[in-house]
């Protein structure tokens, strides 16, 4: 066990694929510079071969990455921030989620992209984006966002083992949060909810850069309220482990969802409608969102931080639910 | 150099049979979506058969070729099977990719097919990134990028020469130009000389006669062979014509033609196929063989079609499962 930084976990999680699989290869912009730290040092550890600075041409990259893992290499593609996803998006959008449809299955494509999500420390409109709904909406395409270090080591390493393409969506600002990190050579499946704590009233359900907030007003709520309250990491949102998302709502009938997209078919909105196809018998109440209102992300952290996910807005969704209609 | 400069006589003829074979499977998928046997529209290459038969001739099934909405004549020329396209193009599981992509989505992996593609330029990121797997390998291959004028619009041209000539990566970047971006003249869409493009990036550009085939086939080898000896990214732009429209149900959709029929006619007069026709005339084939040469094109598009006709259609809960590697997610 070791206690790191989030992005230290990263930086090992592809250390560590890379040694193990040479056909792991590292393309992106700046991935020798590596602004965030996730790539630091690969470079002289693993050469100009298979770690490569490309030029700013997203709806290049994105293509490449699909035509070298058609070609046979497992390929892992730093796209720097989530934005930019936008600027490659015909090959994620029309090529990498659709080719092994349209092609009857002929092949795989094992590439990982990963990208810097969320918004909170001013980086205004065009960095602060967290495009979970777009992502899970194109079907072929595995998302994934870890939350703490152990959890980004796990899911990177499922991810670039994984044969289908695969964002790992890093929380931003949240690099330098420490974590126990196992020695083993742990991986968490896709598609694995973890549950942080159980509880008997209330599931905070959540993903990614929403964590470890969650889990401190989860916290506050059981503190300041009584309550007995879940926390549902979700980790992963395609595939869901909507099993976890299902059970722990069937253990306490109310479900609050915290997580960084815009509200409008919001993964929250997902996680709502699943429980409301699946889980409606169980819910003692409506779900409550607690999203990123429908705006662009604005500069000021006067304005931007009352739009995030916070720990009044929770609390606020809390009360609202055991103090409003819908009485405990 | 001499010996390269023409292709010998057998070579020219199964380069005939090829491009007839290409020819007749899309007059008859042109009469198949008339008639309701092809659920969808195609898009036909007649009149640009020549570029490529004659550049995928060089070509090994290691090799890749992207290809775009245009592709039955890269598929069939790079060895795609003739029976499989029919079916695909029929939506039958017998098709090459299952009755899942259709005629815009022709694409056989194990033969280097990497795809036709419905996204104007989209096939030139992807063969980049072949090629750019070929370079990790070193082992020879190269890739081949097919694309038309209109896609030479597309930005992704100058991002993908760039890194190519950054990474000396084995591409050839293969401009089909017909003339036609979609139903707009090339010349109101397209500035400069395309092949131009490929200067600044000190890419090797060549304009060609694309319905030449001894012209392609000789310099797309000479071409070939120098990428392929480590030589970086290549260039040539095709000049050709497509007889046909943009797509098969063009004239239901347009209020006036784009182009004239003298000029359809005009064209005609520098058919690759009427002029290899008369180049193996000229090389002393006798006019039996030719002939011969064209009913076997035409028994092998009926056959193939037999053979579409008689698939199965797909069972309607086999998308899904496609979707992710490893089975339903």
């Amino acid at each position: 066990m070791a206690r790191i930084r989030m992005i230290q976990a990263i930086n090992r999680a592809l250390v560590e694929e890379m040694e193990r699989d040479e056909r792991v290869i590292l393309i992106g912009e700046d991935v020798e510079a590596s602004i965030f730290g996730d790539t630091r040092g690969l470079l002289e550890r693993f050469g100009p071969r298979r770690v490569r600075n490309t030029p700013i041409s997203e709806q290049t990259l994105t293509g490449m990455a699909v035509g070298a893992a058609a070609s046979g290499y497992r390929i892992v593609l730093h796209m720097m921030f989530a934005n930019f996803i936008y600027t490659g998006f015909d090959a994620i959008a029309n090529q990498m989620a659709k080719l092994r449809l349209m092609t009857g299955g002929q092949l795989s494509l094992p590439l990982t992209v990963i990208a810097n999500y969320g918004a909170g420390r001013s980086t205004a409109a065009q960095h602060s984006d967290t495009p979970f709904p777009l992502l899970m909406n194109l079907g072929g395409i595995e998302v994934v966002a870890p939350s703490d270090a152990s959890s980004a080591r796990g899911l990177l390493k499922s991810a670039i083992r994984s044969d289908n393409p695969t964002f790992f969506l890093e929380p931003g600002g949240r690099g330098g949060d420490m974590g126990d990190v196992p020695d083993d050579d742990i991986v968490i499946p896709l598609g694995e909810a973890n549950l942080l704590r159980d509880g008997d009233d209330l599931s905070l359900i959540t993903v990614g850069s929403m964590t470890r907030m969650t889990l401190q007003t989860a916290r506050l709520v059981e503190d300041e309220l009584g309550l007995s309250v879940a926390v549902l990491d979700l980790q992963s949102l395609v595939p869901l482990d909507e099993e976890a998302v299902l059970a722990t709502v069937a253990k306490t009938g109310r479900a609050i969802i915290v997580e960084e997209s815009r509200d409008r078919c919001s993964a929250a909105s997902h996680i709502a409608a699943l429980l409301a196809d699946r889980g409606f018998g169980t819910l003692k109440t409506a779900v409550r969102r607690i999203t990123v209102p429908d705006t662009a992300m604005p500069y000021a952290p006067s304005v931007e931080l009352p739009l995030m996910p916070n720990p009044d807005r929770i609390m606020g969704a809390v009360r609202d639910m055991f103090d409003g209609d819908n009485p405990a | 150099m001499a010996s390269n400069q023409f292709p010998d006589i057998n070579e020219l003829a199964s380069f005939y049979l090829r491009m007839q074979v290409i020819r007749k499977a899309e007059e008859q998928l042109l009469l198949d979506v008339r008639q309701g046997r092809a659920p969808g529209q195609v898009h036909l290459s007649d009149g640009q058969e020549a570029i490529a038969v004659g550049i995928c001739a060089h070509l090994g099934d290691s090799d890749q070729i992207t290809s775009t909405h245009r592709g039955h004549g890269h598929f069939l020329a790079k060895g795609g099977d003739v029976k499989a396209m029919f079916a695909e193009i029929y939506g039958k599981a017998e098709g090459i990719c299952g009755g899942m992509g259709g005629s815009m989505h022709v694409a056989d992996f194990s033969k280097g097919i990497v795809g036709a593609n419905g996204i104007v330029g989209a096939g030139l990121g992807i063969a980049t990134g072949a090629a750019f797997a070929n370079s990790l390998d070193g082992d020879g291959r190269i890739a081949v990028c097919f694309f038309g004028d209109g896609a030479a619009n597309q930005g992704s041209l100058m991002e993908c020469m760039n890194i190519a000539a950054l990474w000396n990566l084995p591409i050839l970047f293969v401009c089909e130009n017909n003339g036609y971006s979609e139903f707009s003249p090339s010349a109101t869409v397209t500035s400069g000389v395309i092949a131009d493009r490929a200067a600044p990036f000190g890419i090797p550009a060549q304009r060609i006669d694309g319905n030449d085939i001894d012209t392609v086939w000789s310099v797309s080898g000479q071409v070939i062979a120098d990428i392929r000896g480590g030589g970086g990214p290549a260039f040539i732009e095709a000049e050709t014509y497509r007889f046909s429209g943009h797509f098969s149900a063009e004239e239901m959709v347009l209020a006036t033609p784009y182009r004239s029929e003298d000029e359809i006619e005009a064209r005609r007069q520098s058919d690759p196929l009427v002029r290899t026709r008369s180049v193996l005339l000229e090389r002393g084939m006798s006019e039996d063989k030719v002939a011969a040469i064209e009913a076997d094109a035409e028994r092998e598009v009926a056959d193939a079609s037999a053979f579409g006709e008689a698939g199965t259609p797909p069972d309607a809960g086999s998308a899904h499962p496609l979707m992710f590697a490893g089975g339903d997610l």
